[in-house]
Order: C-alpha cells, then sequence, then structure tokens
C-alpha cells in the first residue's frame, strides 16, 4: 500500500509541475487532470474513500469542465500560445522561484520538527462523516448553502449578455 | 492501509501548495492564476483528509467538503469574471485590467 501512495504522490507532483509551466491551457488543464486523479488515489489509500469520489465527480469531472467550456468560450489560439510563451521566459521564474521555495523550507522545517509519529489509517465511512457533517457541522452546511446561493446569483448576474443596440432609435424600444 | 510518517504527507501537501502559489505568482494569464489558486486548495484539503485520518475522526473529511463547496462557487464566480474581462480587454493579461474603470 506504501507503493501506492509514493507513485501517486509522485505523479501529483510531476503533473503539477507541468500544469503551471505549460503554455498551451487545454494541456495544462489535461494535466491538472491527472494531479486530481492522483491525488484521489492517495485519498483512496489514506482511508477516505467517500472524499476519494468526490474528488473525482466534483473537482475532476465537473470543476474541470467549467474551465473547460470558459477555454473554449475565449477560443485561446495558436497566437496566445505564442504569447505565453514569451512571457514564460527564464528569468521570470527566478525571484517567485526563490521566494515560495524559502517559504517551503521553513514549512517543511517545521512539519519535521516535530515528533515523527506514523500515521495509523483507520478508514473512516461515508455513514460517519455524513453524521458529523449533519449534527456537528450543520452550521457551517447552512452557511454553504448561502456561499452556494451567492455563487449562483453572482455567475447569473456577471455572465449575463447585454443586448447588443443595432441604432440609437431603437434602444429605447428594447426595454 | 498504509502507514507511511505522517509527515510525508503533509510533506506531499506542503510541495504541492506551494507549487500552486508559484504558479499564481509566476503566471501572467489569469485562468492560470485560477487554476494555481485549485492547486492550493485541493493541497490544503489533502492536508486535512490525512490529518483526520490520522486521529481516525471524520472532521478532516467534513472540512474538505467545505472546501470542496468554496472552490465550486469561487470559480463559477470566477470563470464569469474572465468571460467579462476578455470582453471588455479582449486580453487573458492580467497587467492590462489596469486600465479598469467603473
Amino acid at each position: 500500500m506504501n507503493t501506492i501512495f509514493y507513485i501517486a504522490a509522485a505523479v501529483a507532483v510531476i503533473s503539477t509541475g507541468l500544469v503551471i509551466t505549460r503554455a498551451h491551457s487545454v494541456h495544462a488543464l489535461l494535466y491538472l487532470i491527472v494531479s486530481l486523479l492522483a491525488v484521489s488515489v492517495i485519498f483512496f489509500v489514506a482511508g477516505a474513500p467517500f472524499i476519494a469520489a468526490l474528488e473525482v465527480i466534483i473537482y475532476a469531472g465537473a470543476i474541470m469542465v467549467l474551465f473547460i467550456f470558459v477555454i473554449m468560450m475565449l477560443s485561446v489560439g495558436e497566437d496566445t500560445k505564442i504569447k505565453e510563451k514569451q512571457w514564460l521566459k527564464g528569468k521570470i521564474w527566478i525571484g517567485p522561484g526563490i521566494l515560495s521555495a524559502i517559504l517551503m523550507g521553513l514549512f517543511l522545517y517545521v512539519v519535521f520538527s516535530g515528533s515523527g509519529d506514523t500515521l495509523d489509517v483507520k478508514p473512516i465511512s461515508p455513514k460517519e462523516v455524513g453524521v458529523s457533517l449533519f449534527s456537528k457541522y450543520l452550521l457551517g452546511v447552512e452557511i454553504a448553502a448561502m456561499l452556494l446561493l451567492a455563487g449562483i446569483i453572482g455567475a447569473y448576474h456577471l455572465g449575463k449578455q447585454e443586448k447588443k443596440v443595432v441604432h440609437r432609435f431603437m434602444k429605447n424600444n428594447n426595454k | 492501509m498504509i502507514d507511511i510518517p505522517l509527515q510525508t504527507g503533509i510533506m506531499l501537501s506542503g510541495i504541492l501548495f506551494f507549487m500552486g502559489f508559484l504558479g499564481v505568482l509566476v503566471r501572467r494569464n489569469i485562468i492560470f492564476m485560477l487554476m494555481s489558486v485549485e492547486i492550493m486548495l485541493n493541497a490544503a484539503g489533502l492536508a486535512f483528509v490525512l490529518a483526520g485520518s490520522h486521529w481516525g475522526e471524520a472532521d478532516g473529511q467534513v472540512m474538505f467538503i467545505f472546501i470542496l463547496t468554496m472552490a465550486a462557487a469561487e470559480v463559477s464566480v470566477g470563470l464569469a469574471l474572465i468571460l467579462q474581462l476578455f470582453k471588455h480587454f479582449k486580453s487573458l493579461d492580467s497587467d492590462s485590467f489596469n486600465k479598469m474603470r467603473g
């Protein structure tokens, strides 16, 4: 089982690295899906089968499809790929790379300076998650419902197409 | 089930998180920035789930469900905003959005 974890972790790290370096957005999106599926494998072996299923269905299924549709609507072509390649040239990686490497070093130092106990996985069934979600975290569920409502209204309002006015005399008749 | 050190799992989530962070800093295309934010959220969720299954509590998974909800709402609003910005500026470059007025 440990081998599965390490292989999936390697796949996740490699594909995430490819996501942030690709010039073509559809390629990056496909690598992001690979990365999410690898993380889902890790969830599965870490005793969270329900979360693994949610990751595949919602993250890799629904959210990525949203991204694909938006990329299709924006109709990015070869010229954007060339522009991306110009933006991503060498020197731009140095500053952010050093800074985030320092932050990651600090993070790893803090993590590894603690006591090193082994992960003893006890699988948690969806039933336990559901009971906890709808008893202890009921308020959180309601707040999440409000957040989703705000998301729907916001997406509808922002995504609304304005009516095209053909001539200024016709402007008032449209309303 | 796996019996690796917990720190290895947290290290993986840290590496993924800082890769997403690097992506947000480096990329100029706003769609890639949104994708990197997704990577960061997913890494945070990974840390929650691993810690939750270490202590045998369902709380970590509940928190992951909340993160998932938040990510879905954020992406839907963010992509609608990107569509509007693209309509106005005919570009996805985040530097070109500094001309935004009312």
